[in-house]
């Protein structure tokens, strides 16, 4: 019986990546010239835009923090940017995502300096294929960097799926959809890039506690890979540019 | 002086080793200089540091600055100068008389000024218009550029701006928060004014560049304001 449990009926992933492997990836900053800093950053056919205003005077006054400045993230999915069309404006979801990815970001965030800002965050999903949320996080990270927003490090996040008992990498939205044997969790996860921190971790679905120990240690891995593209993009912009 | 200068993002390290300090845009954690910001690494000495390539500005006191006025308050006038907090500028910085049941009539919203920053606290910064070239712009064009891109736009002890300034005949105020004023005896001689210092600011990285706005000006210049151009440089 327990050779049985071992087995998986997802054994080999719909678009033939390795478990391992995130979709090809693509990093860019300063796609949206009004902005103070942006990014785009897509896994496959996931592309998630950032655009960073600030800090600046933050109204309705009873937001603001004498202390520091505070962060405001939205996230939005446009309305063609999945198959069946979406309601466009925001959702429980979309209200949901915006929070998590606040909460993801402002850790790295060091606004001291600034008391009674505000620093605006806009997320937009111009094409979505699952693992929205973590492309927009990285897009966003590299988004506030090219702002010139004071910040500690840099943030990475990937997901990572349980399809049936498999862990992938990066979960498609074929893979999200599957029913068979344990069908399929997806956990988003995040890490700080140099003191290698979490600072989100979703899940929604069952996973066995040796199995989300491994997956955590997949999505380190993979979220290393994907700094090096983000370190890449920032800084290869300079030297074309600016 | 001109040792290469790498660029760096947050988290990055910079420098290892006692014998650093951390200065602007950095912070230090056991033995690193660790870079809090986006911009150019340099290490001068024992220091340590990040120039900014973005973000916005942050006011210093003595700072030239061009603002616009958004409010009268019943002594003084707020200003916004493109940075997280808006300025004060009281009448009693005004280097003459002024009835304060008249404000207006000084500045109105809506004016553009050049002012000089006579003190900056945590979350109040205050002007003055006591010096020389101050005060209340009429005319010419305004254009907004990357704060960070200032010090290249004035060139070396003002090298680079006083060249344009000669070539095209006109007069520029480089405010430190990015906002330029531009005010040239026609239209013509304004818009070249402000398209070299775009191209300045676009090729901002380049080595020799003063080289590079001369031949730029020279080339792009009408006819007549060539022979100009010519004369104003036997005069130096």
């Amino acid at each position: 019986m327990t050779a049985k449990k071992e087995e998986s009926s997802y054994v080999k992933r719909s678009d033939g990546r390795k478990f391992d492997e995130t979709r090809e990836m693509r990093a860019e900053v300063g796609v949206i010239k009004n902005a103070d800093g942006s990014a785009l950053f897509a896994f496959g056919d996931t592309v998630a835009v950032a655009a960073v205003y600030g800090p600046k005077h933050l109204h309705p006054q009873h937001l603001q923090n004498p202390q520091k400045g505070i962060l405001r993230c939205v996230y939005d999915m446009l309305s063609f940017s999945v198959p069946e069309r979406k309601k466009p404006g925001p959702s429980r979801r979309s209200q949901e995502i915006s929070k998590v990815t606040e909460w993801a970001l402002s850790s790295t965030l060091d606004l001291q300096d600034f008391p009674n800002t505000v620093v605006d965050i806009f997320i937009t999903i111009i094409s979505a294929n699952a693992s929205t949320r973590v492309a927009g996080i990285n897009a966003a990270s590299m988004a506030l960097a090219h702002a010139g927003v004071p910040m500690k490090e840099m943030v990475s996040a990937v997901s990572i799926g349980k399809i049936d008992k498999t862990l992938v990498v990066d979960v498609s939205k074929e893979e999200e959809d599957y029913e068979e044997g344990e069908s399929a969790t997806d956990i988003p996860m995040a890490f700080l890039s140099k003191s290698g921190k979490m600072s989100l971790l979703q899940l929604d679905g069952e996973i066995r506690p040796e199995e989300l120990k491994r997956a955590l240690k997949m999505g380190k891995e993979a979220c290393k890979k994907i700094y090096e593209l983000q370190e890449k993009a920032l800084k290869e912009k300079k030297t074309e540019e600016e | 002086m001109s040792e290469e200068r790498k660029i760096v993002i947050p988290g990055e390290i910079l420098a290892s080793g006692d014998e650093f300090l951390p200065g602007d845009g950095t912070r230090k954690e056991a033995k690193d200089i660790i870079a809090s910001r986006y911009g150019l690494a340099e290490i001068s000495g024992r220091l340590a540091k990040i120039i900014p390539l973005s973000g916005g500005y942050i006011p210093r006191y003595g700072n030239t600055i061009i603002g616009l006025v958004t409010d009268i308050t019943f002594n003084g006038w707020l200003v916004d100068i493109n940075s997280p907090y808006s300025a004060f500028l009281s009448v009693m910085e005004v280097p003459r008389f002024i009835n304060k049941n008249e404000l207006a009539e000084f500045l109105d919203i809506g004016d553009i000024v050049a002012c000089r920053i006579s003190n900056v606290k945590r979350k109040s910064i205050d002007l003055s218009l006591k010096a020389r070239g101050l005060g209340k712009l009429e005319g010419g064009i305004t254009l907004h550029i990357n704060s960070n891109k200032v010090p290249r736009v004035i060139g070396k002890e003002g090298s680079m701006i006083r060249q344009i300034k000669e070539a095209t005949n006109s007069e520029v105020i480089v405010g430190q928060n990015g906002l330029i004023w531009i005010k040239g005896d026609k239209i013509e001689n304004e818009l070249k004014a402000k398209e070299a210092i775009l191209f300045v600011v676009s090729k901002s990285y380049v080595e020799g560049l003063t080289e590079k706005v001369k031949e730029f000006l020279e080339k792009n210049m009408p006819k007549e304001t060539k022979v100009k151009i010519s004369t104003g440089e036997k005069e130096i």
